[in-house]
């Protein structure tokens, strides 16, 4: 039996299939999810989610989440989530030094400096899967 | 009456009018088209998110988080009220509806009250009613983002959560159709989680890492979401609205071009018949 997933964001449906397996990054470290899974929801970190599919895989980036396994279905929610192959590796870098620019600039506010923070995590995250995904390619076989 | 020329001016006007108010309609009928999409899209995640509170609800009760608690309303409490309008007008009376829907809400609860304005039209309304507000944000544009209303929703948790506000009610214009939109109140907190509608008993989930963690993680996002659906309702209530206060005032230039036409040729006519009768007259008088 294949595990149906879906990948919601508030914006959009992100990813919706017939998967074999799911790995996402729970916040105690990594979550393997597999048909027949008990029902379970747990929060999500920021990181990487990947989703292996008769013998492919694809990986997103995922930030600031959540995952519920039901008995008929996997849902993600997460706040964003970019398809690897989808993320602009250059605009990522932007992000980066646009994030570690406003790091440095000086005093910052606990609200503004929470915000600069998780900007260059996420701009780290989508240069990690994106250079990943790379230097790889779209992995085969298995 | 009017001089020929004078008429012939208004109706040129009339022209440049329709020219604009016709523009106008079809830029909104195309954004309506988008915000509806935005709208649809952004159904499922919310979706999904009501059954996961109403799961957490299940095993949570009020003391495990502060924005479940439903408070004592019999005391003295205040009440926050956030009033989602357009910056923009030109859209029929849809700001005026809105706005007069939390002017009745805020007449018939008398009591400690602040309102948060999201859209300039809201804010000069609540300030001409020297209502106080708590703080103001710009409209949205035409596409209103998720990010957009992270910092309303960090401003009314952390609020609520400090005890400044008892209750915290949205206001906006919820889209129905293209010729309905109903101005309606919302309850944001303390959350009323929905009726468990997935089938399976929220106390069957296994919660990682613990169901009060997850539900501290999980509120903020769920104010955050439920402020974006609405502004996005009020979005495409501003455009669908728009576009109706549009083509009717189109049809109105419309009109209004042919009964000047009507009076420009009744006035040129009139000239031509006085310039024949003048001379008529002056060849018989030599």
């Amino acid at each position: 039996m294949p595990l149906h997933l879906e990948i919601v964001t508030p914006e959009r449906l992100a990813y919706e299939d017939d998967v074999d397996m799911v790995l996402v990054p729970g916040i105690e470290g990594e979550l393997g999810i597999l048909p027949h899974h008990t029902p379970l929801v747990s929060l999500l970190g920021v990181g990487e989610l990947k989703i292996r599919k008769g013998g492919t895989e694809e990986s997103f980036a995922i930030v600031g989440g959540f995952l519920q396994v039901r008995p008929d279905k996997v849902v993600v929610m997460a706040e964003t989530a970019d398809l690897a192959s989808e993320i602009d590796l250059e605009r990522a870098q932007e992000a980066r030094r646009e994030a570690e620019r406003a790091l440095e600039s000086g005093y910052h506010e606990g609200a503004d400096l929470a915000s600069a923070r998780a900007a260059l995590q996420h701009a780290l995250l989508r240069i990690r899967v994106a250079e990943r995904r790379h230097r790889e390619g779209p992995r085969r076989g298995g | 009456m009017a001089s020929q020329r004078e008429i012939r001016r208004r109706i040129g006007s009339a022209r440049n009018i329709k020219q604009i108010t016709r523009a106008m309609q079809f830029v909104a009928a195309s954004k309506l088209r988008r915000a509806q999409e935005t709208t649809l899209a952004s159904r499922p995640y919310r979706e999904t998110l009501d059954e996961v509170i109403a799961d957490l609800a299940a095993v949570l009760s009020g003391d495990d988080h502060p924005l479940l608690a439903e408070r004592d309303f019999t005391q003295a409490h205040s009440r926050l009220i956030i009033l989602i309008t357009s910056d923009r007008g030109l859209a029929g009376a849809l700001n005026t509806n809105t706005i007069r829907h939390a002017a009745r809400e805020i007449t018939e609860h008398p009591g400690d009250l602040k309102v948060v304005a999201v859209g300039r039209k809201g804010r000069d309304a609540m300030r001409r009613a020297r209502v106080p507000i708590a703080a103001y944000f710009e409209g949205f544009g035409d596409r209103p983002t998720f990010a957009d209303t992270l910092p309303i929703a960090r401003l009314v948790s952390d609020d609520f959560v400090a005890g400044t506000y008892d209750r915290v009610d949205i206001v906006y214009s919820k889209f129905v159709s293209t010729l309905v939109q109903r101005p309606v109140v919302d309850q944001l907190l303390p959350v009323v989680p929905s009726a468990d509608t997935a089938g399976i008993p929220g106390n069957q989930f296994l919660f990682e890492p613990n169901p009060g963690m997850f539900l501290r993680s999980l509120l903020p996002r769920y104010v955050a979401t439920r402020l974006y659906q609405a502004v996005l309702e009020s979005t495409a209530s501003f455009f669908s609205s728009q576009m109706v206060a549009m083509k009717n005032a189109t049809e109105n230039a419309e009109e209004l071009i042919e009964d000047l036409t009507l009076s420009y040729n009744k006035v040129r006519q009139a000239n031509i018949t006085r310039e024949m009768v003048e001379i008529a007259s002056g060849a018989r008088a030599r």
